[in-house]
């Protein structure tokens, strides 16, 4: 049994239908990057997952059960954590209290406590006390990804965490990937950054226009149907 | 020597005024929520504790002990159930229920009390005790008033600013969508919220009502001076609502010293005149 199921997953914005069924599934272990352009649905799908917008129940399953129409702190409690796009963090909160905050619906121990995302972001550990909001951006992606972990989910959702940051911003953040899935997270990256997906992901789905279009290990896809998948034209 | 005890009660009186007004601080600066029917509560409680004194021949202040479960139960689910509905990007809603609610309170209170003006008796020589601090000397409830207003902002703060309920409180402030990532579900923290601007409002009941007469209607007027020391201070600042009160309250015994007839009027225009130099207040927060 996947650890994270969609089925047939559909989701509007009033009468703008989003998703058109989509089935994807995720292991317990896995990480899986789901790539597509602005607008394909992507940011909708976490959304759907992770109980921003409102789904029938059967639509998403975790560890078998259906969550799809649980509102989002209840998925938030049972081991889903999502690094929202744009990082959202709390103006009103410093550092230290953004990444506390993560853990107020889900206090579970394991491997992440404010000690060990202080290790794993040690830049954090110094700005502790500023505002979450004066930090650079990648500093500001730390504290959502940190954020995160504190609850020590067993699924973390990243939408688009390389949105808008340097290259060099970007590789520090991804080479925080090992020792997050070490810590007992299964992942999900949503990327617009194709290379970058392809280089972490187990498994890619590839989405347009609300519909999977291609799906498999990155060794087994050809350039040229990514590219037809992702663009919708034959390269 | 007759200004500096003006002045000293002025200030006395500025707790009375943060006491009405902290509550709707609270919630303001969490849901940006205006609750016309503030006034109109601090009247149901002081209600409820004259009940208490009455019937049951209880201390006051040991009342209040009984009521603020209550009033914080009452403030639950009325958030819960009602005010939560209104919540959303029009802020009309919200000023319409609780102008309701208002007019629901006072007349439920005329049913069950009529228009007769009332008042907590405070017990033996409480009423009239007084302490001469230096040249001035000050009234015991005027003074335990302040003191009040003081302890109930410097909890407000540390619960705000020093627990994980706070920081739900300011998460959700800035962004409930992702504070529902977090776990924070938006409309219990909201209730919990007006819970405890409930409790702040019976602490505020027990001086009304052992102070001064108080019937059923007043509970509009005093919501005014409320509001006034709220925008005075800077909306969602709490130490600056103590402030706005104490401004009120300064300007309108200073203005009754100069003539009886100017005590009210006196805070209206202090507060026009803050309004015109610092038209967000004297703290207003930053991020608004």
């Amino acid at each position: 049994m996947a650890l994270l199921e969609t089925r047939g997953l559909t989701a509007f914005y009033g009468d703008f239908q989003a998703l058109f069924g989509l089935d994807l599934t995720l292991e317990a272990g896995e990480t899986v990057a789901v790539i597509g352009a602005n607008g394909a649905g992507k940011s909708t799908l976490m959304r759907s997952v992770a109980g921003v917008l409102a789904n029938p129940a059967d639509q998403v399953l975790f560890d078998g059960e259906p969550i799809g129409a649980l509102p989002a702190a209840q998925v938030m409690a049972r081991g889903i954590a999502m690094v929202p796009e744009g990082r959202r963090l709390f103006p009103s909160l410093s550092v230290e209290e953004n990444l506390l905050i993560g853990r107020y619906g889900r206090r579970v121990d394991g491997a992440w406590s404010l000690e060990t995302v202080y290790d794993l972001f040690p830049i954090l550990k110094e700005r502790r006390a500023s505002p979450g909001t004066a930090l650079s951006g990648g500093q500001q992606q730390m504290v959502a990804i940190g954020r995160a972990l504190m609850s020590n989910p067993r699924v973390l959702l990243c939408d688009e965490i390389s949105l808008g940051l340097a290259p060099v911003v970007i590789r520090d953040i991804y080479a925080a990937l090992p020792r997050i899935r070490q810590g007992g997270a299964s992942v999900v990256i949503v990327e617009q950054d194709i290379g970058q997906a392809l280089k972490v992901a187990d498994r890619v789905y590839c989405m347009m226009e609300g519909r999977v279009t291609l799906s498999g290990r990155p060794a087994e896809l050809t350039r040229d149907e990514i590219h037809a998948a992702y663009f919708g034209v034959a390269a | 020597m007759i200004w500096l005890d003006t002045i000293v009660q002025g200030i006395l009186l500025g707790g009375l005024y943060a006491l009405f007004a902290a509550g709707l601080s609270l919630v303001f600066g969490i849901m940006r929520m205006v609750n016309l029917a503030h006034g109109d509560l601090i009247v149901l409680a002081a209600f409820l504790i004259l009940v208490l004194v009455t019937a049951l021949g209880l201390n006051p202040f040991l009342a209040v002990l009984v009521a603020a479960p209550v009033m914080f139960a009452i403030g639950w689910l009325l958030q819960y159930h009602l005010l939560n509905r209104t919540l959303g990007d029009d802020i009309l809603p919200p000023l319409l229920v609780t102008f309701g609610l208002s007019i629901v309170i006072q007349n439920a209170l005329l049913e069950g009390f009529s228009a007769d003006s009332r008042r907590i008796p405070a017990g033996g020589e409480l009423e009239t005790a007084s302490l001469a601090l230096g040249p001035v000397t000050v009234g015991v409830m005027p003074l335990l008033t302040f003191l009040s207003a003081v302890a109930v902002i410097v909890l407000l703060n540390r619960l705000f600013y020093a627990t994980s309920l706070g920081r739900a409180f300011r998460a959700t402030s800035d962004d409930p969508v992702t504070a529902g990532l977090m776990g924070v579900e938006p409309r219990r923290v909201f209730a919990v919220a007006t819970g405890i601007a409930m409790l702040v409002v019976t602490i505020a009941a027990l001086y009304l009502g052992t102070r001064a007469n108080f019937d059923p209607t007043i509970g509009p007027a005093r919501l005014i001076y409320a509001f006034e020391a709220v925008i005075i201070g800077g909306l969602g600042s709490l130490w600056g609502t103590l402030a706005g009160g104490i401004i009120i309250g300064v300007a309108q015994t200073l203005g009754a010293a100069i003539n009886p007839e100017w005590q009210i009027l006196a805070g209206h225009v202090a507060f026009l005149i803050v309004l015109l130099f610092k038209p967000r207040g004297l703290f207003p927060r930053a991020n608004d």
